[in-house]
């Protein structure tokens, strides 16, 4: 196991996000309401590299409880997602899963802040 | 114990992928995957897309057409993306708004041409020594829905143009390039013209019509074709495509409930007349391939067309044997590959024959492009299933030589890797 600073604090944004080749292992860390989430860049879909795609909230659409009648689509304010540029396939930055299927999720990668610095365990 | 380093010893930071990165970066983990089947001989994708909008200029001032010729360009001149082109600008969704950025581009720099070749021929160069494919068959897709144009002369002339430009300025710089001839099928006589005048240019591996069209492969006007097709020995692809604008289609409020169901829509009425009429009976050594609707369909069509055959013969006489034996001697390519079961999908694969029927196709750079990756994880076949169905079903098939083309797939990474400085 080794540690590895992937940057200061300061150097990602909040969204924000840094990719990093370690020695042949592909990591994407994320900074979320000040807090770290780091994972493999292989999506459980086809293995493309989903930390190198575009940052943004989750699609929903909410429902009239009374008549059922949909409300149109929006975007979520609770749920931040990470979209796999190869075919589109989203994953919630805290929890790495797929929104529809959680059997589809990104594998984790311990990261911890020390003295400002940002360290991820590979 | 913790080994620790810092963040400069081998540490490389990778890049958000958009619109602009370079195909052989957006490609780097499909390289990754390729170490695993470069041991085998042959991989050949059977529909490759590059956008040719960026190269739209080039290709109208092949158009004959002087009147057509001058509107293309000058409408091109004007700002409109694809002049001519039956395409409604407001509606195309396929790169999800920006999620999946390769579908629309790509719009990376390239080499000098005078010494790297044509930027097309850059562009797919690098795409398909990322994936480690030794040929691929690239497809016009702009052209994708001519056969819905309101005006026929446009398909007709286009696909000359598109063959001419193809012939003349893409392959002629890369053996590896391979195109199916476009035919305008508006035009019965147009397309046998350019069956003879592309049947010995051995980069034309066959002949495609675009499958998103509402005319009946059955008519008679089309059997002098077939007969042709038949005689040069090349076979015919059926390429799906999306269309919004068929009345029962209009119901579907979102793109995806669109693309899933046109895709399959269209090859199902084009085979189903195929079979029933007895074309496979007519025309025995023609070669038919139904690409780019995935596969799940075909064992639903199977079943379906055996029973109400078997039942109505006396409305499909020109069978001699079930509907579901000819289509097992037909071959399908395998993109968009449904494999989000795998049981269903290996039953499938066993209905068609896949052993031998079926052929690897990437359509990169599209949104539901599928890497060989696709074929090599699969877990139910065989090692020579896989070398089959990924380039030598496609060899038998098209005539290519069984001998690998490809760069050694850990060259491929190295010279990127050093080209990036890493
Ligand atoms: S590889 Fe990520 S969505 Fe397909």
């Amino acid at each position: 196991m080794t540690d590895v600073v992937v940057g200061k604090v300061s150097e990602f944004g909040d969204p924000g996000r840094k990719v990093v080749d370690v020695r042949g292992k592909e990591i994407g860390i994320f900074q979320l309401d000040k807090t770290f989430y780091a994972y493999h860049n292989s999506c459980p879909h086809m293995d493309g590299p989903v930390c190198q795609g575009i940052v943004l909230p989750l699609t929903t659409e909410d429902v009239d409880p009374e008549t059922c009648k949909g409300l149109g689509r929006g975007f979520s304010k609770k749920h931040t997602n990470i979209v796999c540029p190869w075919h589109g396939m989203e994953f919630d930055i805290r929890t790495g899963e797929h929104p529809t299927d959680a059997q589809f999720r990104l594998r984790k990668i311990p990261v911890r802040v020390e003295k400002d610095l940002v360290y991820v365990t590979v | 114990m913790l080994d620790k380093v810092t963040r400069q010893e081998g540490l490389r930071e990778l890049p958000e992928l958009t619109l602009e990165s370079d195909s052989r970066d957006y490609l780097a983990r499909a390289a990754r995957q390729a170490q695993a089947y470069d041991k085998y001989e042959l991989i050949v994708d059977i529909d490759g897309h590059l956008h040719e909008g960026r190269f739209w200029g080039e290709l109208l001032d092949y158009c004959e057409n002087e009147v057509l010729r001058r509107d293309g360009k000058w409408l091109l001149k004007d700002g409109q993306n694809l002049p001519l082109v039956n395409v409604a600008m407001g509606m195309i969704f396929q790169a999800m708004q920006g999620r999946v950025s390769h579908q629309t581009g790509p719009r990376e720099g390239v080499e000098d041409p005078a010494k790297h070749g044509h930027p097309f021929v850059q562009i797919v160069r690098r795409s398909i020594d990322s994936m480690g494919i030794d040929y691929q068959i690239v497809f016009p897709t702009a052209m994708l829905l001519l056969g819905l144009n309101p005006m026929p002369d446009i398909e007709i002339e286009l696909s000359y143009a598109y063959c001419r430009w193809l012939t003349e300025r893409i392959l002629p710089d890369d053996k590896r390039i391979l195109a199916l001839g476009y035919l305008p099928f508006h035009s019965p006589e147009d397309c046998e013209k350019i069956v003879r005048k592309y049947a010995d240019n051995p980069q034309i591996t066959g002949f495609t019509i675009c499958a998103a069209r509402h005319a009946p492969v059955h008519d008679n006007m089309y059997m002098r074709l077939y007969r042709l097709l038949e005689e040069i020995g090349k076979p015919l692809a059926f390429h799906a495509g999306p269309n919004w604008d068929d009345p029962s289609f209009k119901t579907l409020n979102r793109f995806v409930s669109m693309h899933a169901l046109t895709f399959p829509h269209y090859n199902m009425i084009h085979l189903t007349n195929w079979v029933i009429n007895a074309l496979p009976e007519r025309f025995p050594k023609l070669k038919v391939i139904w690409v780019e609707s995935g596969l799940a369909w075909v064992p639903y069509l199977m079943q379906r067309l055996d029973h109400e055959v078997l039942l109505r013969q006396n409305e499909a006489p020109g069978l001699k044997r079930r509907p579901s034996e000819y289509m097992r001697e037909m071959y399908y390519t395998s993109q968009p590959l449904e494999r989000f079961d795998l049981d269903l999908l290996k039953s499938t694969m066993t209905a068609i024959n896949a052993e031998t029927q079926l052929l690897y196709a990437s359509d990169w750079p599209h949104w539901d492009f599928d890497t060989p990756g696709s074929i090599t994880t699969l877990p139910f076949l065989s090692d020579q299933a896989k070398r089959n169905i990924l380039g030598l079903n496609a060899a038998r098939l098209f005539n290519l030589p069984v001998k690998r083309v490809r760069p050694r797939t850990e060259d491929v990474i190295a010279k990127r890797l050093q080209e990036l400085g890493g």
